[in-house]
């Protein structure tokens, strides 16, 4: 397969992704999202570990390293959400609008 | 275009990764859209491997497949208000959304299709394990120490966030 299935696939799945978390309203679902847009964004590391200009085994390290990072992201994410449903009893992003000028 | 067993592959993978991702956005009950996830980034494992990355494979089954969505599913379960999502008096919103990504979408395809991409791929002999691991631990020994302290780091974050507050 060349490289531009591989690159179209994560375009795809990233704006799939963006659409989530600029429609959805459940929180959970808005961090499901970014989940989503931060796999395509490993997608094209990987496919261009193996298609680059200079190929090497280097960007299935950084793939590595993105998917831990967004492990602790998911982490602190849902901890944040627990934090803000008992203080407000909802997970509709749409209430937490107390900044909103 | 040769149609190899690769070629069948990617197709069914990418189809199931779609798939998920459309169910994911059009489902209305919430645990059926983290089930929807789990099946998107079961065949984004099964991408990896067609890219000869199994390691990274395994590890995407491991941490999404596995962790993340059971994290969700916890997250799901632990803020149960109102099971369905919602969607009225929203339209405006949603088709303003809509026509953005699908603009954006269709910029990203069309400098992915012009760009001059290398036909054929590395060698995929030297794509193993036992060198992942050799570079992972000479060159990328400092990111990797600090990755240890970012999990830390996200643990104890994690805990004390989502303790109660009142009680110690």
């Amino acid at each position: 397969m060349p490289a531009t299935s591989y690159l179209a696939l994560a375009a795809i799945l990233f704006c799939i992704g963006l659409y989530g978390v600029l429609t959805k309203r459940n929180a959970v679902i808005v961090l499901f999202s970014v989940e989503l847009m931060l796999n395509a964004a490993n997608l094209n590391l990987v496919a261009f570990s193996k298609f680059g200009l200079y190929a090497d085994i280097a960007g299935q390290i950084f793939s590595l390293f993105s998917i831990t990072v967004a492990a602790a992201e998911a982490a602190v994410g849902i901890a944040i959400l627990i934090a803000l449903y008992r203080r407000r009893q909802t997970v509709d992003v749409d209430r937490f609008d107390t900044l909103k000028g | 275009m040769n149609l190899s067993g690769e070629f069948f592959a990617f197709l069914i993978f990418s189809l199931m990764a779609i798939g998920g991702a459309v169910f994911m956005i059009s489902f209305t009950r919430v645990v059926h859209m983290a089930l929807a996830m789990a099946f998107t980034f079961l065949s984004l494992a099964g991408m990896y491997v067609l890219l000869h990355a199994e390691f990274v494979a395994v590890v995407q089954v491991l941490i999404y497949t596995g962790a993340v969505t059971i994290l969700m599913l916890f997250g799901i379960m632990l803020t149960r208000h109102r099971d369905e999502d919602h969607a009225e008096g929203r339209r405006w919103h949603r088709g303003l959304s809509f026509v953005g990504v699908t603009a954006f979408g269709l910029i990203l395809l069309m400098t992915i299709w012009r760009s001059p991409l290398p036909e054929s791929g590395a060698d995929p002999a030297t794509y193993t394990v036992q060198r992942l691991g050799e570079i992972i631990f000479r060159h990328y020994v400092i990111p990797f120490e600090l990755t240890s302290v970012l999990l830390l780091a996200a643990l104890v974050g994690a805990v004390i966030l989502a303790k109660r507050e009142g009680q110690s």
